[in-house]
């Protein structure tokens, strides 16, 4: 199943610019002991990185991704506080990345990558825009990538339902037996 | 960081001089009491909460979808602002049953429209429990047309069971469900009559509102506005020139001999004093009481409006009774947010044993895939197949029960706690009674009924025991004739002074099982037609 450019404005318009999260921007400590403010990544660096993820947590029937998940991102990075606190996730992801797999996330092999996000704790870490790192990769990253495809029409077109939740897609759907 | 609603200090929020009205609570019936005197008289309207940007709208639908917000999150509850109590036999969740801000409780309900019956505005004499109204349905007939038409709603003349309608809903109902045809079959071997449920929601366009186009969200929040808020009313009245001040707590009202003469409140910016000739007290169930009660003085040492002794009295809410299930193939669930078919045909076999009910046919068993997809520790095929496997095939009906007002179950301060402002908070002491938990026992024989006629597997039950409010405030400033049994006349009015109405649930004497927002709405029309007349009259 093939996600599009549509399904990315689609989910877009389900859930815009962010959930209105203050920002979580955390100080990190250096390994001497100073602390530095975290070097914040651009536009095309988080996308790469998402896209990456995308490819582990999105299921494997998908293609698309990069085309969707870039789109996608392309927009949430343009809506403040949520922006910031995407790209402090992602700092924060490709920098545990560099130290325990020695790249960036998006340079990584699939399977590093998803034994990355266990290691960070992102699989069983509840969600908080302004939690622990898990929890923040976890809001920023796993979840916004699920909530984008799960609130599209192919994610809704996935599980049986053509107008998930969170899409505007009408008011017939609902009376429509099964196909 | 910008929350999408007003800032704190971004607007003048003196009061008005020479207003006429003062009205306090921006929620749907504060809002149609200033929208019916607009443009005759000199208005304001205080409300404790902010004005959200609509534009915001979204960003609140994530909220409502992401596990890492609660529902007062949704639009930014809780806080010093709402701290209450719970002191009651049964725990009450006040800040997930209300919104603070313009638009009120409106801008996170489900928006379901229904008339009382008739035999509610007569609960004492036909059923032998609870007091009559001391005003029967065809008084408030008319209203309930007008309410209709003001709110939007989207319903058909199909319930057999409902009271007599002169006209129709402004709008056709929505089409039933695919699932509705389902429980349809069942019901029709069990002698059970489904029919449309009224909608405050746009079938169509509706004066200016879009027509609904199913995001799926109707609560706690509706992206497009086809679902009505009392925004629509609010801005209808400041286009004729009332005046809205949000961020404007009422922390008491000061009196003279016989009427309210100011409202003190606090703003962002420091406390103010708002005068009137008026004032018309529209700010729920809870805060009505709250406020009143803060507002004690030498003349009225148990709160003001108190001589009867019964401001904060009586609370209840409706509560609810559910069976849920799984069947053996699709039942496309999800899809939108609200209910299509319902059965009243239970209602009106009420008596002092078992109250009136209702039964809903649920659009949305189960889980919903995105929610799904969001909790858990996997992804990817995993993640998928979990979702197939969870979605889909998903039934359950809810009911609406009626519970009745008792002394026990009340709204009062707790001295012990204080809020941002150094006011005692409001004691939510809620009491639910055995009518009540009768009453969801039989909904729940006939909900197994259906669902065991349909063939499904029965995997939940919400009875007696783990019940809950549906989170409708009512019956803490009750209406009636005798000023030592009440706390407002028939016509909404507080026996003890001759300037103060009361817009509100809390005048409500029983509550039925309708959801009460028509009945509030319809309500607050009489009372801006009485404050009118007052007005124009010459009264003060």
């Amino acid at each position: 199943m093939e996600l599009t450019r549509r399904d990315a404005v689609a989910a877009l318009a389900a859930i815009a610019g962010g959930g209105g999260a203050a920002v979580a921007v955390s100080e990190r400590v250096g390994e001497n002991g100073d602390h530095r403010e975290p070097e914040l990544p651009d536009d095309e660096r988080v996308q790469r990185t998402l896209v990456a993820v995308a490819e582990v947590v999105y299921p494997s029937e998908l293609s698309g991704v990069e085309t969707f998940v870039t789109a996608f991102v392309g927009s949430r990075l343009s809506t403040e506080p949520h922006a910031s606190g995407l790209r402090a996730a992602v700092a924060t992801l490709d920098d545990l990345a560099g130290r325990w797999h020695g790249d960036r996330v998006a340079e990584l092999p699939p399977e590093t990558r998803e034994r990355l996000l266990g290691e960070v704790g992102a699989d069983t870490a509840e969600s908080d825009p302004d939690g622990t790192d898990a929890e923040r990769v976890r809001y920023y990253v796993v979840n916004e990538l699920l909530l984008a495809l799960y609130t599209s029409p192919t994610g809704g077109e996935l599980v049986g339902i053509e107008n998930p939740q969170g899409h505007p897609g009408g008011v017939e759907s609902y009376q429509r037996g099964p196909q | 960081m910008s929350n999408g609603a007003t800032r704190e200090t971004d607007r003048d929020r003196s009061p008005v001089t020479g207003a006429d009205v003062c009205v306090v609570g921006a929620g749907p019936a504060g809002a149609l009491v200033a929208d019916r005197l607009a443009g005759e008289h000199e208005v304001v309207v205080l409300d404790a909460g902010p004005r959200f940007d609509p534009a915001d709208r979204l960003r609140r639908q994530e909220r409502a979808i992401r596990p890492a917000y609660d529902r007062p999150d949704v639009w930014d509850g809780g806080g010093d602002r709402d701290a209450y109590s719970a002191s009651g036999e049964w725990f009450y969740p006040l800040n997930h049953a209300r919104v603070k801000g313009i638009g009120g409780s409106t801008l996170h309900w489900q928006g379901m429209v229904m008339r009382l019956h008739e035999d509610d505005f007569r609960s004492g004499s036909t059923r032998g429990v609870g007091p009559d109204w001391p005003i029967s349905y065809d008084d408030l007939g008319p209203y309930y047309a007008a309410a209709e038409a003001e709110l939007g709603v989207a319903g058909a003349n199909d319930n057999p069971f409902g009271p007599p309608r002169d006209q129709p809903h402004p709008m056709p109902a929505f089409e039933p469900s695919y699932s509705d045809s389902l429980f349809a079959e069942a019901c029709d071997e069990l002698g059970i009559a489904m029919h449309s449920v009224p909608n405050a929601r746009a079938s169509e366009s509706y004066e200016g509102r879009s027509a609904c186009v199913g995001y799926g969200t109707c609560q706690p929040v509706c992206p497009s506005g086809a679902k009505y808020d009392a925004t629509v009313h609010i801005e209808r009245a400041e286009e004729q020139g009332v005046t809205v001040i949000d961020r404007a707590q009422v922390q008491r009202l000061e009196h003279g001999s016989d009427r309210v003469e100011t409202a003190v409140y606090a703003t962002p910016d420091g406390e103010h004093r708002q005068s009137a000739d008026v004032f018309v007290l529209a700010c729920g169930g809870v805060e009505t009481a709250r406020v009143l009660l803060l507002s004690a003085s030498e003349q009225y040492p148990d709160g003001l409006a108190n001589t009867s002794g019964r401001v904060g009295s009586y609370f209840f809410d409706h509560l609810f009774a559910g069976v849920g299930g799984v069947l053996d193939e699709p039942t496309r669930q999800n899809h939108v947010g609200f209910l299509t078919s319902e059965s009243h045909q239970f209602y009106d076999e009420a008596d002092a044993d078992v109250g009136p009910f209702k039964l809903e046919f649920f659009n949305y068993a189960g889980p919903s895939p995105v929610e799904l997809a969001l909790t858990g520790d996997d992804w990817g095929d995993d993640l998928l197949e979990r979702v197939r496997s969870a979605y889909g095939n998903h039934v359950a009906v809810g009911a609406l029960v009626e519970q009745l007002p008792r002394p026990d179950s009340y709204v009062g301060l707790d001295p012990e706690q204080t809020d941002e402002h150094g006011n005692p908070v409001p004691d939510v002491h809620w009491t639910v009674g055995d009518r009540a938990l009768a009453t969801i026992e039989r909904a729940n024989e006939l909900q197994r009924e259906i669902l065991e006629t349909l063939g499904a597997e029965i995997t939940w039950t919400v009875g007696p025991e783990d019940t809950g409010p549906a989170y409708h405030h009512m019956g803490t400033t009750r209406m009636g004739t005798d000023p030592e049994h009440s706390v407002v006349d028939p016509a909404c009015r507080t026996h003890d002074l001759e300037n103060c109405w009361i817009a509100s649930s809390s005048v409500f004497p029983t509550g039925g099982a309708t959801n009460p927002t028509l009945t509030i709405a319809a309500l607050a029309l009489r009372t801006g037609d009485a404050v009118d007349a007052a007005l124009t009259g010459g009264r003060f």
